[in-house]
């Protein structure tokens, strides 16, 4: 019978590269080579024929919102994580917009236990910077990054920290735990009852626009207060050409700021919206395919660091509706890597290196994930996708982890099927089903956890 | 047709068949018997999420014309706000058997979502979305300037089209349906339309519509123009810096009577002056304009009940391709 803490992945592309044999043993990759079935390390080994198929470091999503607490009849961590090892993740964030807010390290454990229970990928929460969102008062934020969760990013996503002295001062103040506050860029007074990117097809269909500017002007002010204080800032979900711009420039000056782009606003444009069918209803907006292929560009120059998902799920009744009533926000952690993949390497514009750059080394980096976006040698925690890319399949929202139905790539045909993801050395996913759920050592309590006065 | 949700994608054909179509129902409102069977049995439900008592009896008294039993659903405020889904609303409305629905509602694109879902299956007409369209009185106004230009021509109105009228489109367009709706079927219908207006109630993005823009009220009428049509201002828009007050906003976009006056000075004895209703008189359009030989309001009102009996007619009497002609027949 086969050893079920060692596999042996025989002949996957390696990052995209030379066909090689990886062997797992205890969450660890204990040995890269060629013909690793002949050593004696590999007796017993679980045998994956990864022919055709390329081996990836599991992808790192900067921007999930689980739900949980408080919306479980959108999603729960153990839905959204179960859509997250099938869409091939080994970590996600959860953002701080739960119910309540993510705002103390009593909610941020929470969902850290939650996301350990559930044992598919690691739950990193995303801690609250102001208390409720609210946008008036910093949240404890040193208090959320000391606790079990150890929160290193730091956002009201959602809602724009507008406030610009109240940004000064959470970019300051993360300085102390090496944290980062990525920012949902939307001046709020330029937004008000936004619908839709403002243009040629907001102006036609008489739904109030949302202009570039009201994203550019906060990025802008946003990478000089980082200047100036010298703090490390993330911009979430970047979405129009004047952005990238504005991102490319402080880069050039050696400001410390990351950006993330959705898979969605890699492929879709507001031309969409004239169905007036909610499931294109996001924030920021669907732009133009001018912004669109801003995005690609700079995604693959470097000046965008990783995608974020964005993954926002609701339940039906908040997107069978008018426009105006419908939520914001898409499912995307099933969809991420084909639409990826279709829009970044089918074009030509990007290796499977640089999707393993913006997919998972950079965004662990920025989240300071230690053990995940790691390269794929010996040593090295087992975080790996293997990946079909000649696979091609019908995007069906109703076959998904995910209790969100709201896929806006419903009915299009992607290329790229995850088959398998390994998450500490456990497969998570197996021939493109979900398969069982990684299960951590039981530990000693932890200073500070239940029971421990 | 199946249903009637913008003029933005009505063909021509089809505009001119609604228009002649209305020709015909025009008739049977000058009779003492202002009936014909054509809708009998079928049941036309108004559903109206927004206050409009003018839409709403028009289509009424269409629907009644033609013989339909007519219910009126009020849903006033937001959907959500009052528990029932528009969903929910339409289901309820599908297992009635409403054949068709008119629907009013403060939420652009509104009645698309009832046309592109199978929440129901009625024919659906749209009767003011939004910010969006407002197809039937896009209608009923080129229905009134197509009598109007055609009077002056000499030829008969039915068949024609609007081939060289300059019509001058003025105020708040941005927060405008029915500037939208005109723009689109005045287009098609062969027009030269210009959107007068203050930048700050112009859409980004106008620069695109088959029209001209312009900033400048007293310049359009000297270019000389065949219809003014006049958009209600809304108060509220004041407060929110669109404009710096009602008094500047009337004196260089309003119709007042200086500019009913160079109508007369500039030779332009045809001009008509029109106003989709309800008017804020002495803001947008002055009481002597709105009085004037040349104003077509009450025409407007009087054209619009025709426009919705041909609206109907062709949605529900089966065949849309059955010549209008056939109705004589039908009495």
């Amino acid at each position: 019978m086969a050893d079920e803490t060692t596999y042996l992945i025989r002949g996957a592309a390696i990052v995209g590269g030379d066909r090689e044999d990886l062997l797992i043993r205890d969450g660890v990759i204990t040995a890269r080579g060629s013909d690793l079935s002949t050593t004696d390390a590999a007796d017993g080994a679980t045998v994956i024929d990864a022919d055709g198929l390329v081996a990836l470091p599991g992808m790192v999503d900067v921007h999930t919102h689980l739900r949980e607490p408080g919306r479980e009849d959108a999603e729960t961590v153990e839905t959204g994580t179960r859509a997250a090892a099938l869409g091939g993740f080994t970590a996600v964030h959860a953002m701080a917009n739960s119910t309540p807010v993510a705002d103390t390290a009593g909610v941020v454990e929470q969902v850290y236990s939650l996301g350990r229970s559930a044992g598919w990928v690691d739950v990193r929460p995303v801690g609250a910077v102001t208390v409720g969102l609210a946008g008036e008062q910093l949240a404890e934020l040193g208090a959320m990054a000391d606790s079990r969760a150890q929160v290193r990013m730091f956002s009201d996503d959602g809602i724009c920290v507008h406030d610009p002295v109240l940004m000064r001062r959470a970019l300051e103040y993360v300085k102390a735990f090496d944290g980062v506050v990525a920012q949902h860029a939307q001046e709020p007074r330029l937004t008000a009852g936004a619908q839709m990117n403002e243009g040629e097809v907001s102006a036609v269909l008489g739904l109030t626009g949302w202009p570039a500017v009201a994203e550019e002007s906060i990025i802008a002010r946003d990478v000089l207060l980082a200047q100036h204080v010298g703090s490390r800032l993330h911009v979430c979900h970047v979405s129009t050409a004047g952005s990238v711009e504005i991102i490319r420039w402080a880069k050039g000056r050696g400001i410390n700021v990351t950006a993330e782009v959705t898979p969605h606003h890699l492929l879709l444009t507001d031309d969409l919206v004239r169905s007036y069918d909610p499931v294109y209803k996001v924030n920021p907006p669907l732009r133009t395919n001018d912004d669109v292929q801003a995005l690609r560009a700079a995604l693959a120059d470097g000046t965008i660091d990783v995608v974020g998902t964005d993954h926002a799920p609701h339940p039906s009744e908040h997107k069978e509706c008018e426009w105006a009533q419908a939520a914001m926000g898409m499912t995307g952690l099933e969809t991420a890597l084909s639409v990826v993949q279709h829009a970044m390497i089918e074009t030509g514009l990007m290796t499977w290196a640089d999707f393993a750059r913006v997919t998972s080394t950079a965004p662990a980096g920025i989240g300071r994930l230690t053990d995940q976006g790691r390269p794929l040698e010996k040593g090295e925690p087992a975080n790996i996708v293997l990946v079909d890319p000649a696979a091609r399949w019908t995007v069906d929202p109703s076959a998904m982890a995910t209790m969100g139905r709201n896929s806006p790539f419903r009915g299009m045909e992607l290329p790229g099927k995850v088959v398998a993801t390994f998450f500490r050395g456990h497969p998570t996913v197996l021939d493109g089903k979900l398969n069982t759920p990684y299960r951590y050592p039981t530990e000693a309590p932890l200073a500070g956890a239940a029971g421990a006065n | 047709m199946k249903h009637l949700l913008s003029t933005e994608d009505l063909s021509l054909a089809n505009a001119v068949r609604i228009l002649d179509t209305a020709e015909e129902m025009s008739t049977v409102g000058e009779r003492e018997v202002k009936k014909l069977p054509a809708l009998r049995g079928r049941t036309v439900v108004n559903l109206f999420f927004e206050d409009s008592t003018r839409t709403r009896i028009s289509f009424e008294a269409a629907a009644k014309r033609l013989s339909a039993d007519v219910i009126n659903f009020a849903a006033k405020g937001s959907s959500v706000s009052k528990g029932e889904s528009l969903k929910d609303t339409a289901q309820t409305l599908s297992a009635m058997g409403a054949d068709a629905v008119v629907i009013r509602h403060w939420a652009s694109g509104a009645p698309h979502r009832l046309a592109a879902t199978d929440w129901i299956d009625a024919a659906v007409i749209n009767a003011g979305d939004g910010t969006h369209e407002h197809p039937t009185q896009a209608l009923l106004d080129a229905f009134t300037m197509r009598r109007h230009w055609t009077r002056l021509s000499g030829l008969p109105s039915t068949g024609a089209d609007l081939r060289g009228m300059r019509v001058a489109i003025a105020g708040d367009v941005l927060h405008s349906r029915v500037a939208r709706s005109n723009v689109w079927l005045l287009r098609t219908l062969g027009a030269d339309v210009t959107l007068v207006a203050p930048p700050t109630l112009l859409p980004i993005g106008v620069e695109q519509w088959p029209c001209s823009i312009s900033y400048d009220m007293d310049e359009t009428l000297e270019k000389g123009v065949d219809a003014v049509m006049m958009l209600r201002v809304q108060g509220e828009r004041m407060n929110a810096s669109f404009f710096p007050s009602t008094r500047e906003y009337s004196r260089r976009w309003g119709f007042d009577d200086n500019r009913l006056r160079a109508l007369d000075r500039l030779g332009l004895k045809d001009t008509i002056i029109m106003h989709p209703g309800p008017m804020n008189r002495g803001l947008e359009i002055s009481a002597a304009a709105a009085d004037s030989p040349r104003s077509t309001v009450l025409a407007q009102v009087k054209n619009g009940v025709s426009i919705r009996m041909a609206a109907l007619y062709l949605l529900l009497s089966g065949d849309t391709r059955e010549p209008a002609t056939t109705l004589k027949e039908s009495n």
